[in-house]
């Protein structure tokens, strides 16, 4: 049985934007980085000093952000924006959609603070839409990593990568689990294989899946869990392969779960492999102020969650 | 092309074309293109350094233009084609299934001249900086043309971008105001007055110029070459441009119904008839 990760303590998934872009920066002079006022928030502090030339600091303006990243990558020059998830979405969609994703520009547009697990800011600052917004824009690149290594490596791989793409991270110190190496735009990640139940997940809630399956595997359902991080383009082969192996899966992720991965995976099992599948994630509805562990608890996107719907699903299966 | 009468002329058949696009496609903005084809020729026949065939996106070491209004693309389409970007005969194509003359200009398509999309407005300000940014970056000495309709300064963004260019000293920049005061529902002053538009850049800490015959080739030149001078001065520099909506064609003269209305057969060869010289049309 491959068990492919291994816990390396807590760390901030940001964290691990804000190391790989100092790193590409001394190796990329095209490297640059843009903040709207959020510079430390996003980690981007040591950028700007060691970078000072190639750092712009543009204020609350994200409209404005955008489209000045989007005029300096058509003199070949790679910009990354930085803001919360929220601002780096919905508050600039006509700019990214128009002046980045129809224009085809090789803006990466860096988003922290997903989710709810920003925590006390509540709902004006928490984003569960963002993933569909930006899935839904043609060309559109959709990366949410789920820890500081995985958010290491997608900050690097962007940057060789041509085209805008959305790179979605979180706040908090959560678990840092992946392996070096193991990341690749489109690609699934295969964290333990299983037979019973495949669990489909990305950004925070991969490391609550790796524990929903643990604990399940002692209860006899041996789950296999597979982190998506790039929910587009997505890795249908990889999807298809262990849902054919299981037939059902639970896909779990902080995120509406209308327009989120969830829903990417589903439209893909109707067309190609129908089969039942159970959301982990936020039912239509608003954020709140609270502690994260408060909220993933009181929205339903825990590990308990997880292994209640695995229960769930499992039962239906096999009185099929 | 140093002659004015020859550019006075090309004036002429670029506002032909303009007609005759809008008219095959049945749709299209006549007003605003028509008000703007002084500047457009000025622009890419006396002012600019540039190449058009083969077309760089990345403009290195060249002037660069944004537009801004997207919805004026036919007079941006004839003036790229009549510079060498693209065939004149593609003309014909505009706003025509399968073609690279969309609506609104993009660079989707690939048509040779256009580096981003417009339309939804706003937005060119922004990338204008952007781009003069990468420039200076390169150590690259050219300059960075924008224009922007007087209606679209209603957008907010383009304010954050007015902010954002006079108080970081992007002064490798010239933006241009199309001041036709003329919007979609009527005059700019009633739909939302926006005051001393000078006084508003100039406490924006930009260099203003302008120019109140904005539909004479010789003052728009004038008025670009003086806007040359002053960049590099640590201040972007703009220019009202007072133009006239519809100029050119007496029934749409200063008339806001004409931004986005097409004309029909009749009204074709009346305003042809206005503007006889032709250089060739498409």
């Amino acid at each position: 049985m491959i068990f492919n990760y291994k816990y390396q303590g807590l760390k901030q998934t940001r964290l691990g934007f804000g190391d790989a872009l100092v790193k590409i920066g001394e190796n990329n002079d095209k490297i640059i980085a843009l903040c709207a006022d959020l510079t430390e928030s996003l980690c981007m502090t040591n950028f700007s000093k060691k970078f000072p030339k190639r750092f712009f600091q543009i204020g609350i303006a994200e409209s404005n952000m955008i489209g000045i990243a989007s005029g300096l990558s058509i003199n070949g020059y790679i910009p990354y924006t930085g803001t919360f998830a929220n601002f780096s979405t919905s508050r600039v969609y006509d700019q990214i959609r128009q002046s980045v994703s129809y224009s085809n520009k090789n803006v990466k547009i860096c988003a922290s603070h997903s989710g709810i697990s920003l925590g006390e800011d509540g709902a004006t600052h928490q984003s569960l839409e963002d993933i569909g917004l930006m899935k839904m824009l043609p060309g559109m690149t959709v990366i949410n990593t789920c820890d500081y290594n995985q958010t290491y490596e997608a900050t690097i791989a962007i940057s060789k990568y041509n085209g805008p793409v959305y790179l979605r991270f979180g706040r908090p110190e959560v678990a840092n689990f992946t392996k070096k190496n193991s990341f690749k735009i489109g690609k699934a990640l295969l964290l333990k294989e299983g037979k019973d139940v495949t669990i489909i997940s990305t950004g925070h809630l991969v490391w609550e899946s790796i524990e929903a399956a643990n604990f399940l595997l002692k209860e006899g359902i041996d789950c296999e869990v597979i982190n998506i991080h790039t929910i587009k383009p997505l890795d249908e082969k990889f999807i298809l392969k262990s849902v054919l192996k299981t037939r059902c899966l639970i896909t779990a992720e902080e995120h509406n779960y209308i327009g989120g991965l969830g829903e990417s995976i589903a439209g893909l099992l109707s067309k190609k492999l129908p089969t039942l599948q159970y959301f982990v994630a936020v039912n239509d509805m608003f954020g709140e102020s609270g502690k994260p562990k408060e909220l993933m608890k009181k929205y339903k996107i825990t590990t308990k969650d997880i292994i209640k719907k695995v229960n769930k699903i499992f039962k239906k299966k096999i009185n099929k | 092309m140093n002659n004015i009468f020859e550019l006075k002329n090309l004036c002429t058949q670029v506002r032909r074309d303009i007609l005759r696009m809008i008219y095959y496609a049945n749709s299209g903005h006549p007003g605003g293109s028509l008000g703007c084809t002084e500047f457009f020729v000025a622009l890419y026949k006396k002012i600019m350094n540039y190449t058009s065939n083969p077309f760089k996106i990345e403009g290195k070491n060249e002037d660069v233009f944004f537009l801004s209004n997207g919805h004026i693309s036919p007079v941006y389409y004839s003036i790229l084609s009549r510079s060498g970007f693209f065939n004149i005969k593609e003309l014909y194509s505009f706003r025509k299934i399968n073609s690279r003359l969309q609506g609104h200009p993009t660079n989707h398509e690939g048509l040779p001249g256009i580096r981003i999309s417009s339309g939804s407005l706003g937005q060119g300000m922004s990338v204008s900086i952007g781009y003069a940014i990468s420039k200076k970056l390169n150590n690259d000495p050219y300059l960075v043309y924008s224009l922007h309709g007087d209606g679209e300064l209603n957008e907010g963004q383009i304010w954050e971008a007015i902010l954002y260019a006079g108080a970081k000293k992007i002064d490798n920049y010239i933006a241009t105001i199309d001041y036709n005061k003329k919007q979609i529902d009527g005059s700019t002053d009633d739909v939302l007055p926006m005051g001393n538009l000078k006084k508003k850049f100039e406490s924006f800490d930009w260099e203003v110029l302008e120019e109140y015959e904005g539909n004479n080739i010789e003052k728009v030149i004038n008025i670009l070459l003086k806007a040359k001078k002053k960049t590099k001065k640590n201040k972007p520099v703009v220019i009202i441009l007072h133009t006239k909506m519809g100029y050119g064609v007496d029934f749409m003269y200063d008339n806001h119904i004409w931004h986005g209305k097409p004309i029909n057969k009749e009204q074709l060869y009346k305003s042809l008839e206005k503007l006889p010289e032709t250089i060739g049309d498409f």
